[in-house]
C-alpha cells in the first residue's frame, strides 16, 4: 500500500508542478491560467466528442508508452519509436496497396501483421547492434529515425503517391462509399457499438485500435510479470551481469526487448492507417514516439501507469486546439511545452523525493 | 548535368552548411568527453536560433543577437546540467525533454512577441551578420569559395577546431574533462571536482550550439522559422560519433555532411536521384561506424551515467 501511494504520488506531484509552471507561462504571455485550465478540462473530458478524441489521441501514446516501457525494463532506452511507427504505418498501407482484389479481412490482418513486424525489425536492428557490437541504442535509434523518415518519404513520393497529389501521402487502401468503409480497415467505435444499441457519433475517429491498445496493456503486464521470458528480460534490466551469472543471455534479451518494443510502436500504424486515414500520410505522427518516452516515465514503466499517462497526454493534445482558439496569445505550442516540463519534472524525481523526505523529517 | 551539381560554388555551400554543424558538434564533444551525453543539441540550437533572431529584431544589431544566442544556449545547457549532473536525472531523458521544450517555446514566445504563428519578422539585409571578403584570396578560385565571403560565425567555427583540439589534449582542463568522462571515480580520488568539470563541459556545449543556431537565423537566413534546425542538432551528434569524439574527426565529418547537404540542394529538380538518398547519408554512415564496419567508434567510458559522490 505504501509503495502504491509512493508510485502514484510522485508522478502526480510532477504533473501538478508542471501545470503550475505552465500556468505561469500563460500568465506571462498575458492570458488567464484559470481559463486555460478550464479549457483543458472541458474540451478533453466535458463531452462525448471530447472524450472520444482524447481516447483517440491517447491510443498511439499507449502503444509508444508501452514500447518505451518494455525496452526500459530491459535497461534500454528506445528513442526510436518515432521511426519504428513510421515504417510500420507505411508497411500497413503498402500491404493494402499491393494486394488489390484480395478479401478485405485477409488484407486487414496481413496489414496489421506487416505493421507489427516492420516496427519490430526496425527496432530489432539497433537491438542486434547493441547485443553484438555494444553500439549505444540511443544513438542508433536516433539514426534509424532519420533513415526511416528518408526511406518512407522516398517510397511514398516516388512509388505510391497519386499522380499530382501535392500532399506526401500514398493512394488510399479503403474508401468511404455511402457511409460505409469499403476495403481493408478496422471498424470505428461507432460501428462496433451499434450492434449493442449504443449510439456513438460516427464522426469520431476512435476505432478498434483503442481496444487493441487496452489488450496490449494487459498482455505486456502478463508477459513482464507472469512469464519466464518477462522475468529474464527484467533481470537483465535490473542487473545484467548478475542475470548472466544466473544463466540468462544478455544479448538474447536485448534483441527480444527491442523487437517487442518496436512491435508495440508499430501498432500505432494500425490506428492511423487501418483505423483512421485508410492511407499512409507522411506527417501523421505528432511526435508520438518522443511523447511515448514521457508517457512511460510518467507511468513508471507499468502498463496501468502508461494507460493513465497516455490519457493525460491525449487530453493535452485534444485541448491544444481549443486553447489556441479561445485565448489571445497562448498557441497550441503550450501543450508541447507542458509535455516537456512534465518529462523534466519526472526525470528529476529525486529532487521531489529528497524534498519530501526532508519535509517528513521536519527539516524544511 | 553533372556540371550543374559539381562546381566551385558547391565548396562555398559546403562551408555554409558545415558551419552550424561544426559548432554544435564541437559543443557536443565537450559535453560527451566529460561523460554527459548531449542529445539536446537540437533544442539548444533552436533556442539559439530563435533568440538571435528575436533579439536582433528588437535591438537592430546582429552582434547583440549573436551574444544573446550564446547566452540562451548557456541557459538551456544549465537546465541540462542541473537536471543531469546535480539531480542525477537520466541524461537522454533530459535531452529529449529539452528538445521537445524548444519545439514549443520559440513559436509560443514569438506568437506573443510578434503576433505571428511561429516565425520572427524578416530582418533587413544590413541587420544580419556581414560576409567577410578576404582581399587576396578573393581572387583565387577554390580558396575563394572555401575561405572568403563567409560570415564571422564560419571563421569562428574553423578557428575553434584547433582551439578545441588544444584545449582537449594540451590543457589541464582538457585532461580533467577526459578523466571525468572516462573514469570519474579515479578523477575524484585525484582531487578533481567531477561535478564542476562536467558543468563546464555541458555549459560550453550550450554556448557553442547556441551560436550554431544563431548562424541559421541571422547569418544563413534572416529570420527564425518554426523548427528551422530540421534535425541539424542530430546530424551534429552523428558527426561527433562519426568523427570518434575527436575535434578534427568531428570537423571532417561536418564538412562531409555539409557537402552532402550542398549536393542535395543543387540536385533538386536536376538529377533523377531522389534527394532522400543524399539526406540519409550522414545517418547511414554513422550506423556503419557504430556497427564497427569502418573502424570502431568507442564513446567515453562513463558516458550516460550520473556520478554519485561517495560520502
Amino acid at each position: 500500500m505504501k509503495t502504491l501511494v509512493r508510485e502514484l504520488l510522485f508522478p502526480l506531484i510532477a504533473v501538478v508542478a508542471a501545470f503550475l509552471v505552465g500556468g505561469i507561462i500563460v500568465w506571462m504571455v498575458g492570458d488567464s491560467p484559470l481559463l486555460v485550465y478550464e479549457l483543458f478540462f472541458t474540451s478533453a473530458f466535458g463531452s462525448v466528442d471530447g472524450i472520444g478524441y482524447t481516447l483517440f489521441y491517447a491510443t498511439p501514446l499507449i502503444f509508444t508508452g508501452l514500447a518505451v516501457a518494455v525496452a526500459f525494463k530491459c535497461g534500454l532506452l528506445n528513442i526510436g519509436a518515432e521511426g519504428q511507427l513510421i515504417v510500420a504505418a507505411f508497411a500497413a498501407a503498402w500491404v493494402g496497396l499491393v494486394l488489390p482484389g484480395w478479401p478485405a479481412l485477409v488484407v486487414t490482418l496481413l496489414a496489421m501483421l506487416a505493421a507489427v513486424v516492420a516496427g519490430g525489425v526496425w527496432s530489432g536492428i539497433p537491438g542486434v547492434l547493441k547485443a553484438k557490437f555494444g553500439a549505444h541504442e540511443v544513438i542508433t535509434t536516433i539514426m534509424m529515425n532519420f533513415i526511416a523518415a528518408g526511406l518512407v518519404s522516398y517510397l511514398t513520393q516516388y512509388h505510391y503517391r497519386k499522380q499530382g497529389d501535392p500532399i506526401l501521402e500514398t493512394l488510399p487502401i479503403a474508401e468511404k462509399i455511402n457511409g460505409a468503409v469499403v476495403g481493408p480497415h478496422i471498424p470505428r467505435m461507432s460501428a462496433m457499438l451499434a450492434p449493442f444499441g449504443i449510439s456513438f457519433p460516427d464522426r469520431l475517429p476512435l476505432n478498434m485500435a483503442f481496444l487493441l491498445a487496452l489488450a496490449a496493456c494487459a498482455i505486456v503486464y502478463v508477459f513482464l510479470w507472469k512469464t519466464r521470458w518477462g522475468y529474464e528480460l527484467r533481470a537483465v534490466g535490473i542487473n545484467a551481469s548478475a542475470a548472466e551469472y544466473g544463466g540468462i543471455s544478455i544479448a538474447r534479451n536485448i534483441v527480444m526487448a527491442m523487437f517487442i518494443s518496436g512491435m508495440l510502436a508499430g501498432m500505432v500504424g494500425i490506428n492511423d492507417v487501418l483505423g483512421y486515414r485508410y492511407r499512409y500520410y507522411h506527417n501523421f505522427s505528432a511526435n508520438y514516439g518522443f511523447t511515448g518516452i514521457a508517457v512511460a516515465l510518467l507511468g513508471r514503466n507499468h502498463p496501468a501507469g502508461v494507460l493513465l499517462a497516455a490519457i493525460l497526454f491525449g487530453a493535452l493534445i485534444r485541448s491544444g486546439l481549443f486553447i489556441d482558439i479561445f485565448t489571445d496569445n497562448v498557441s497550441k505550442d503550450w501543450v508541447v511545452i507542458l509535455q516537456a516540463i512534465i518529462i523534466l519534472f519526472v526525470a528529476c524525481e529525486a529532487v521531489f523525493r529528497g524534498g519530501a523526505k526532508r519535509f517528513i523529517r521536519g527539516t524544511v | 548535368m553533372l556540371k550543374t551539381i559539381i562546381n566551385l560554388s558547391l565548396l562555398a555551400s559546403m562551408v555554409r552548411y558545415a558551419t552550424p554543424l561544426t559548432l554544435a558538434s564541437l559543443g557536443g564533444m565537450f559535453s560527451e568527453r566529460g561523460g554527459v551525453i548531449n542529445i539536446a543539441l537540437e533544442g539548444i540550437m533552436l533556442a539559439g536560433a530563435f533568440t538571435a533572431a528575436a533579439v536582433t529584431v528588437k535591438v537592430g544589431n546582429p552582434w547583440i543577437g549573436l551574444m544573446a544566442a550564446a547566452t540562451a544556449g548557456l541557459l538551456v545547457a544549465l537546465i541540462h546540467a542541473l537536471a543531469s549532473i546535480q539531480f542525477k536525472a537520466d541524461q537522454v531523458v533530459v535531452g529529449t525533454a529539452i528538445n521537445i521544450l524548444f519545439l514549443g517555446v520559440p513559436p509560443l514566445v514569438s506568437g506573443a512577441m510578434f503576433d505571428s504563428t511561429g516565425s520572427t519578422p524578416q530582418l533587413p539585409r544590413d541587420q544580419t551578420l556581414p560576409e567577410w571578403h578576404i582581399p587576396l584570396i578573393d581572387h583565387v578560385p577554390v580558396l575563394k569559395q572555401l575561405l572568403s565571403g563567409h560570415t564571422p560565425i564560419s571563421y569562428l567555427a574553423f578557428a575553434l577546431v584547433p582551439v578545441s583540439y588544444y584545449v582537449l589534449f594540451r590543457t589541464r582542463f582538457g585532461l580533467r574533462l577526459r578523466a571525468v568522462g572516462e573514469n570519474p571515480e579515479a578523477a575524484d580520488t585525484a582531487g578533481v571536482s567531477v561535478y564542476r568539470i562536467r558543468y563546464a563541459g555541458v555549459l560550453l556545449s550550450g554556448v557553442l550550439a547556441g551560436i550554431g543556431g544563431a548562424y541559421l537565423s541571422i547569418a544563413q537566413n534572416s529570420l527564425f522559422t518554426r523548427n528551422m534546425t530540421g534535425g541539424r542538432g542530430f546530424i551534429a551528434l552523428a558527426a561527433l560519433i562519426f568523427g570518434k569524439w575527436h575535434p578534427i574527426g568531428a570537423f571532417l565529418a561536418c564538412l562531409l555532411f555539409g557537402l552532402a547537404e550542398g549536393v542535395s540542394d543543387q540536385m533538386q529538380g536536376v538529377v533523377p536521384i531522389p534527394v532522400q538518398f543524399i539526406q540519409i547519408i550522414p545517418y547511414v554512415l554513422t550506423m556503419v561506424v557504430l556497427a564497427g564496419f569502418i573502424g570502431r567508434a568507442t564513446p567515453p567510458r562513463a558516458i550516460g551515467t550520473p556520478y554519485i559522490k561517495e560520502k
